[in-house]
């Protein structure tokens, strides 16, 4: 008898082991692409109808409350400074040396005219935290096979009640997402590629986001440093270091 | 006999002289009233046009699709190109360069922090490079309730009600956060110079009015325009002529340019203008044509007056065995030429005071200072080709009618109590 129960249960979990639910999936995905903090520096390609522009920026998150964000190219854009607490976000422009708050509904605009949203850019929320998945299938993505997951939103407040997402079952990362509004309407795509290791994760260093209900060609973005779990002093969440 | 009549009328003065004044005075009032009119119905159609259509306006194609939203993505660049080649191909043409954008208007308090903000409708129009056509149009001399117009870049104007609203003074630095063509913030400071009251509604809510170059530079809009707005000489809007300027521009810019080539809208094909227009020249027909009908009465009913006034001069000639019809005859031919001169008098004094009221204007701004709609200060006739002819309608046909009538009561006399009728 032991003889058979013990490979049955081997299977089991071997077989379990080699299809992970919705829950563990996403798990791993938030273990690989969210951190405690996060400091990167990033370039913003907008593929505009009427032209393409880069804007580079180094940004600071501390969970999924704290962001800061200050902009290095190009000249115009240079100075200006984001933080974000929670769903408040104030802006600094060193051209009228002001600091001024943006209310909160402004936090689902575009970013510099880019695809990206301020929530987009400068949230880094855990999937798990909002979100009950659901695996749909399997699908192949550039070659490499995928769980197709659906995610529902737990809670009201989040920018896209639905994702649809396409994980990588080696790497467990998405190397595509569609973003949905609590209606159905597809909001954004996003395609996310040259996934490299880095500190023990594996990270997509180029994120392509379209605004499906914008004219363009979408924004690249494209992470050209970064560091997870670093020390971030309390001071960069501050008002006072916008002014810096 | 024409001239038998003619001498007759001029040498008695009692049987010419009021008939003709009264045919003078009357259609003297119809061309005024008519040019009057015109002008005044004019002049709304010329208020909307200055402020937003122009008689013409040049934008994208794609700017024209999602117009309301002022998307300025959209707008026109190589504007200093184009507008040399439009007025190089159309000399006749005055040209503004504008910009429409929105945003918001953030007031600081003494530390710097958001005391008071709300959103605004800006205009970006010339103001600083000497040429006063834009400030002009606007009114804005006449329009200024606080202050002054702006002479140095980096100066704002904003309506009374909206500066106001945000608790902001003369002098005060206020800063305005939009959206630049490309789509990234735009945040840039103003001082306020001066606060103005359009006198309508929409734009008195929250408008602010700024040099077209300083938006230029918030807005990242170098060398581009949401619109270039095109005027007819004379300020006047002659469906003709735009279309005739339609025609011209569009071979010199044919539409399959791209989604970002300029094309014409004419101030009909814009907004409701279309259907304003039409509706303002019916009003404007029937209140011409009330006014001519009841000065055709009042001169039909000269022209009955003067055939009993008459009463016994047809008696002794009928008596003296002149013909009835052709008694009849000579009264509607004596019409006919008191109808001509009484016409011809009348017509051109009306239009001497009608040419003078289209060049000066009838200036009514002090009595409507706390106008609440957006109405034109000064009222100016406007002579078009109809107003050589329209006093022709009252002042011939009306009375030779009036005389026609009249003379039917010759026939009815009996010459066998003529006599009787003299002698008493």
């Amino acid at each position: 008898m032991k003889n058979i129960i013990i490979p049955m249960m081997m299977l089991c979990i071997s077989i379990n082991a080699q299809n992970p639910s919705a829950k563990e999936i996403i798990e791993k995905v938030d273990k690989n692409m969210s951190a405690e903090t996060r400091i990167f520096t990033s370039k913003m390609i907008i593929h505009n109808p009427r032209n393409t522009r880069t804007i580079e920026s180094k940004s600071w998150n501390m969970g999924e409350k704290k962001s800061y964000t200050e902009y290095l190219f190009p000249a115009r854009e240079q100075g200006t400074k984001m933080l974000k607490l929670e769903d408040q976000l104030w802006i600094f422009s060193p051209s009228t040396d002001r600091i001024i708050q943006i209310s909160g509904h402004m936090l689902r605009q575009s970013v510099m005219g880019s695809d990206l949203s301020y929530e987009d850019m400068m949230e880094d929320p855990h999937l798990l935290n909002h979100y009950t998945g659901k695996i749909d299938g399997e699908e192949k993505i550039d070659n490499r096979i995928c769980w197709v997951i659906t995610l529902k939103a737990n809670t009201p407040d989040v920018a896209y009640q639905t994702q649809k997402a396409w994980v990588d079952k080696d790497r467990f990362i998405p190397l595509k997402k569609e973003l949905f509004a609590k209606s159905g309407v597809l909001l954004k795509k996003m395609e996310l590629s040259d996934v490299i290791q880095i500190q023990g994760r594996w990270f997509p260093k180029k994120i392509l986001f379209k605004d499906v209900l914008k004219d363009g060609e979408g924004t690249e973005f494209l992470i050209e440093d970064i560091n997870f779990n670093s020390a971030i002093p309390d001071y960069i969440f501050s008002k006072a270091s916008l002014k810096k | 006999m024409i001239r038998f009549l003619l001498k007759g009328i001029l040498r008695d003065k009692q049987r010419s002289l009021l008939p003709v004044l009264i045919v003078t005075i009357g259609v003297m009032l119809t061309v005024v009233l008519y040019c009057w009119l015109k002008g005044i119905l004019n002049d709304s159609v010329e208020l909307s046009a200055r402020f937003t259509a122009g008689h013409v306006k040049i934008i994208t194609a794609e700017y024209e699709k999602n117009i309301s939203q002022m998307p300025n993505d959209l707008a026109l660049t190589g504007v200093d190109t184009l507008v040399l080649k439009l007025k190089k191909d159309f000399p006749e043409i005055k040209w503004g360069e504008r910009i429409h954008f929105g945003g918001l208007i953030d007031v600081p308090d003494s530390m710097g922090e958001t005391s008071s903000q709300g959103p605004a409708i800006g205009f970006g129009i010339d103001l600083l490079s000497g040429d006063k056509a834009e400030t002009v149009r606007f009114n804005l001399a006449r329009s200024i309730h606080r202050g002054r117009l702006p002479v140095h870049p980096g100066e704002i104007l904003m309506s009374e009600e909206f500066s106001r609203k945000l608790k902001v003074n003369l002098g005060d630095t206020i800063t305005f956060i939009g959206s630049t063509m490309y789509g990234s913030m735009a945040m840039s400071n103003f001082t306020l110079c001066g606060t103005i009251i359009f006198g309508t509604g929409a734009m008195d809510h929250g408008s602010v009015v700024i040099d077209i170059e300083d938006v230029r530079n918030v807005l990242d809009m170098s060398n581009a325009a949401s619109e270039i707005v095109g005027y007819l000489p004379n300020n006047y809007y002659d469906e003709e002529k735009v279309n005739q300027l339609v025609i011209k521009f569009n071979k010199l810019f044919p539409k399959s340019e791209g989604k970002y080539a300029p094309i014409i809208l004419t101030l009909r094909q814009q907004n409701d203008f279309g259907k304003m227009i039409d509706q303002i020249k019916q009003i404007g027909s029937v209140m011409v044509l009330i006014f001519v009908l009841s000065m055709s009465l009042v001169l039909w009913n000269a022209g009955l007056l003067g055939g009993l006034r008459r009463y016994t001069e047809f008696g002794t000639r009928l008596a003296v065995g002149e013909d009835y019809s052709h008694i009849y005859k000579t009264m509607i031919y004596e019409a006919l030429l008191i109808g001509i001169l009484g016409s011809i008098s009348g017509t051109f004094v009306g239009l001497m005071i009608s040419l003078y009221m289209q060049n000066h204007g009838l200036d009514l701004s002090s009595i409507m200072k706390n106008a609440t709609i957006m109405m034109p200060a000064v009222f100016h006739a406007r002579i078009n080709t109809l107003a050589f002819f329209i006093g022709f309608i009252p002042g011939l046909a009306s009375t030779i009618i009036g005389t026609a009538l009249s003379g039917i009561g010759i026939y009815k006399r009996k010459t066998a109590q003529l006599f009787k009728e003299l002698e008493a």
